[in-house]
């Protein structure tokens, strides 16, 4: 499933690094502690997370994460964003929580 | 031993967050467009990402030099920050002494020198109070 596809079954709003949504997303990594997500995060990943400041991209692009998804209703900061389109890493927020995001992504990746 | 095919230098800015992980960026681009393994570009860009947060968050940045040679990787971190007072101690997973606002960035989870240890085959922590830090880690290519 691409994570195009992801985000429209999840229902998730766009905010940037739109040139990488046609990739492939495998499992997910869920975490907000960036040291512990750079050990664990896989490449392919859908990592969901509540951090919106630029090191995120940084740590997408590092583990080659496919795509970074806000929860809470959070937005990247503006440098985040520009960042992110400079990657093309995706980055998509939702109104849920962390956990229902895991949840509905579960049976997805 | 065999001489290093490229060398690479990198000034880490100890101030500014928003440009940590541009070496390591660069880096694992280089790595890429030479054909190198997903699995070792993995390592060497976590390794290196480590430590240049380390270097702003710990000792107002540094340079880096980066050694590619046709059977490993290595890289120099080097500053003249405060030093660590007890090695040991910052090798244990969870130990930490940042700050909390680098802490609400998402850092300081105390998972930097061990994540560098985990995913390097060979390191070794030159420091000494006051004077400075140098983090010499090498990742072989198989």
């Amino acid at each position: 499933m691409t994570v195009k596809d992801i985000a429209e079954r999840l229902e998730l709003t766009l905010k940037c690094g739109e040139d990488g949504v046609g990739r492939e997303v495998s499992g997910g990594y869920v975490g907000d502690l960036l040291s512990l997500v750079m050990g664990k995060a896989q490449s392919g990943n859908a990592w969901v997370t509540i951090q919106t400041n630029i090191n995120i991209v940084a740590v997408a692009s590092l583990t080659d994460a496919a795509m970074i998804i806000l929860a809470e209703g959070l937005s990247p900061d503006p440098n985040a964003a520009k960042r992110a389109d400079m990657e093309g890493i995706p980055v998509y927020s939702s109104e849920k929580t962390a956990f229902e995001l895991v949840c509905e992504l579960k049976d997805l990746v | 031993m065999s001489e290093p095919l490229m060398k690479l230098h990198y000034t880490v800015d100890g101030t500014d967050f928003t440009v940590a992980g541009e070496a390591s960026g660069a880096v694992k681009k280089v790595l890429k467009q030479l054909g190198i393994s997903a699995d070792v570009i993995r390592k060497v860009a976590i390794a290196m990402y480590e430590c240049e947060i380390n270097m702003v968050i710990h000792a107002r940045g540094g340079v880096i030099d980066v050694e590619i040679s046709p059977d490993k990787i290595r890289m120099i971190h080097k500053d003249v920050g405060p030093g660590i007072p007890d090695v040991e101690k910052a090798m244990t997973e969870g130990f930490s002494t940042a700050s909390q606002q680098v802490r609400e960035l998402g850092f300081g989870a105390g998972m930097g020198l061990p994540n560098m240890k985990k995913y390097t085959d060979e390191m070794n922590i030159d420091t000494e109070l006051g004077v400075g830090t140098t983090v010499d880690m090498t990742v072989y290519i198989k």
